[in-house]
């Protein structure tokens, strides 16, 4: 069995049909996918001239599992964990916007909590992708220490994710409806105590490579990508952000209750590398602003939605001692939840860019067709665009600016 | 004659023996910076069985990770010596060696303390006291980029050929930078080029402080010749993966390493006897005989090691430079103000010699 290639762009066409193409003044590096420039499993085939790219073709396709076959084999709770798998380096982010999605389907309005803490964790995750983007960034530019002082960060976010949801990686946190199980008590102080912690580091984080001469000369004008290249190839996210384009879901189409916090959007002026630094940095801050303003307005009240009675598993106590309940779990279990026939597409501001789930239901309790659309697989279409005319060692700069995960690019 | 040369031979193996012990023990400082830069420990595990189980000390010794030097030499000389079936065999197993000799052959030249005889005659501690010391030290350390393009090329691999290709372009390019920034130091110094007359002539004045433009060039040419970071260009490993030992393994690729650490040394002794008075503090005079030779080792050594210090400091919070801007700086920055450098001092010494 052959690993099936699967090329984007124009030049990636033309390179898989004509293999000689590449045979001539040029040599052609292979990058990956065992690489430490790469990120995941990501190839590269370079043509080089010298030290200057010529043409630059990313394959994918080393990590596909084929999760949106898998998804049509499955209840739409028992996929959550599989949404972990996707953007592994956030993942309680894309358990909320499967989530988010599937409610939309069945028309659920969540409690106000339920969002609230949904808000936490979207930000928590933003905040790790974030920090690991602008470590191995650091990294990819050769400062190796950055790294250390992003992940020493990151490891408090796990040991969050860890109180929270009982595992530090894998989270599936929540469900269709809700949540797995509500805030554990003190947990709110123990994200205050971390994101207060993190701020001086970042700002260290900032006064250590953005005004470092070095690190300017190397990011500065590199991988630049127009305001109109960058929406024809649909970008999203910070790399979409940096090129100038206010495109915000959180604000443009909030969900989750997004509209009551307070918070700004960066955007950058040139789209180079340097530009999608800084707007990842900032949108730390901004993170880290509306974790504590919503920390501070936490509701009450229930962490699920009462009216999901056919969808939601009842307590464990009740079905333990009530028949209905007690059937009526083994029907969840089961059937899955049962969901109205129709279709939704819901895309959400994943640290990465916009994360979509188009989800097909012809009712029951297993979705007809689960298309997920993944911000990591168009931000990567623009490689071959623009990596020609750069050198070798700016194709690790413009590949950690771009910060993809291929886990969910190859999905 | 054999009474002349046995003493020398076993002065050289002393050297020799102390460079390389110096070099492991580098590595590990490298390994305690980083670590201490990155807020984490460093190695402190490594343990020597009867050694490392006396109470305070053994534990005190492991934590400071003092035997892990001998075990990643340990392991070097016990890996699997792999020879890839696509290299050029011949100068594959060449590369190394051509790299670490002359790593080790200009240790020969560099003096390293003084000794005050009974007769009030001071001579270098030195295994060779040349007249044209540092042209030696220059013509014989830049042999050993050889080594790196031969590794580069024989390995018969794309990375280790372009970390080739990036080594050589380098080394010329700052090498030209480093000869002309030291010219300017043995004009003030009366136009010698032995290296003890200019330890000698820092009694009171260290040079870094009288001619601090040719320090500087001096100092970024030596970290673009010992290929470190921000200049490890041959071996940039997020780009070309381990550059030009890419293909290399166990005691061929410790050659490689313990190469470029005893360039870093040597390379900051060449700094500390041109620029920072050598083995000499100021005012303070050297006292006469075995005393005074430990104690000026013992000087010239914290010295080294504070630059040596110095240079993983550098290594551990700085980014790359892009290989085009190596050049540019190489070319266009450090060569035109090393010139006009020494032109500045050459006009200098001569209206001092000839006014005063």
């Amino acid at each position: 069995m052959a690993v099936k290639e699967i090329s984007i762009g124009d030049i990636g066409a033309r390179a898989a049909a004509a293999d000689e193409e590449f045979k001539g003044d040029e040599m052609v590096i292979n990058m990956g996918p065992s690489h430490p420039a790469t990120h995941g499993v990501l190839r590269l085939k370079v043509e080089v001239n010298g030290e200057t790219v010529k043409a630059c073709d990313p394959i994918i396709g080393y990590l596909h599992r084929g999760d949106e076959k898998i998804a049509e084999n499955m209840t739409y709770n028992q996929f959550i964990p599989y949404t972990d798998r996707l953007d592994y380096i956030g993942p309680i982010h894309n358990n909320v916007t499967f989530a988010i999605a599937v409610e939309r389907l069945a028309k659920l309005e969540v409690p106000p909590r339920c969002q609230a803490i949904r808000v936490i964790c979207c930000e928590l995750a933003r905040l790790q992708s974030h920090l690991l983007g602008a470590g191995v960034y650091g990294m990819d530019t050769g400062a190796l220490t950055v790294f250390m002082y992003t992940f020493t960060q990151r490891e408090k976010l796990y040991t969050l994710m860890e109180q929270l949801t009982g595992a530090r990686f894998t989270t599936s946190y929540t469900r269709i409806g809700g949540l797995a199980r509500d805030i554990p008590e003190g947990w709110l102080g123990h994200v205050r105590k971390v994101v207060d912690e993190m701020e001086p580091v970042l700002d260290e984080i900032d006064a250590l490579l953005s005004r470092n001469r070095i690190f300017y000369d190397r990011t500065v004008g590199v991988g630049v990508i127009t305001k109109e290249d960058a929406i024809a190839y649909g970008l999203t996210g910070p790399c979409l952000r940096a090129s100038g384009v206010p495109l915000d879901l959180r604000k443009d189409k909030p969900y989750c209750g997004y509209e009551q916090y307070d918070f700004d959007v960066p955007i950058g002026t040139n789209g180079d590398s340097y530009d999608r630094w800084l707007v990842r940095l900032e949108e730390m801050r901004q993170s880290i602003r509306i974790i504590k303003q919503a920390i501070d307005k936490m509701p009450d009240g229930p962490f699920y939605a009462e009216e999901a009675k056919k969808i939601f598993a009842p307590p464990k106590k009740k079905i333990l001692t009530s028949m209905e309940e007690l059937i009526q779990n083994f029907m969840i279990v089961t059937e899955g939840p049962q969901m109205p026939p129709g279709e939704v597409y819901f895309e959400a501001e994943n640290p990465k860019g916009a994360l979509g789930f188009y989800i097909v239901s012809r009712g029951g309790g297993v979705p007809y067709r689960l298309k997920i659309r993944s911000p990591s697989f168009c931000n990567l279409s623009i490689v071959p665009k623009i990596m020609p005319g750069h050198m070798i060692a700016d194709i690790p700069v413009i590949l950690g600016s771009l910060d993809f995960v291929m886990g969910e690019c190859d999905r | 004659m054999p009474s002349e040369v046995l003493p020398l031979i076993i002065k050289a193996l002393i050297v020799i023996g102390a460079v390389m012990t110096m070099a492991g023990y580098a590595v590990l400082m490298e390994r305690k910076i980083a670590g201490w830069i990155q807020g984490r420990p460093g190695p402190n595990r490594t343990q020597i069985p009867i050694l490392g189980s006396i109470p305070v000390i053994g534990t005190f010794l492991t934590r400071l990770g003092v035997f892990q030097p001998a075990a990643d030499g340990l392991k070097f000389l016990f890996k699997e010596d792999a020879l890839p079936g696509h290299v050029n065999k011949f100068y594959y197993v060449l590369a190394p060696m051509i790299a670490f000799v002359p790593a080790m052959a200009t240790m020969t030249v560099l003096p390293f303390g003084q000794y005050t005889g009974a007769d009030g005659v001071t001579v270098p501690i030195v295994l060779a006291n040349l007249d044209i010391g540092i042209l030696f030290i220059l013509a014989v350390s830049s042999l050993g980029v050889y080594g790196i393009i031969l590794g580069g090329w024989a390995a018969n691999s794309k990375y280790p050929f372009l970390g080739g290709i990036r080594a050589s372009a380098q080394m010329i390019s700052y090498e030209l930078a480093m000869a002309l920034s030291i010219l300017p130091v043995f004009m003030w110094f009366g136009g010698t080029l032995n290296l003890h007359a200019v330890v000698q002539g820092q009694y009171q004045v260290w040079t870094i402080f009288a001619q601090p433009v040719s320090a500087l060039i001096f100092l970024v040419a030596l970290f673009a010749e010992t290929n470190r970071l921000p200049f490890d260009m041959p071996e940039s490993e997020t780009d070309l993966v381990a550059g030009y030992n890419t293909e290399y393994g166990a005691f061929k690729f410790g050659l490689f390493f313990v190469a470029e650490y005893t360039h870093i040394i040597i390379g900051s002794g060449v700094f500390v006897a041109l620029f920072l008075g050598g083995w000499t503090l100021p005012f303070v005079p050297i006292p006469d005989g075995i005393a005074g030779a430990i104690i000026s080792i013992g000087i010239f050594l914290a010295k080294v090691f504070a630059l040596v210090f110095f240079f993983m400091w550098i290594r551990w919070t700085l980014p790359r430079f892009r290989y085009d801007q190596v050049m540019n700086l190489g070319w266009k920055k450090l060569l035109p103000l090393a010139i006009a450098n020494l032109v500045v001092y050459a006009i200098i010494i001569a209206l001092i010699e000839n006014l005063g």
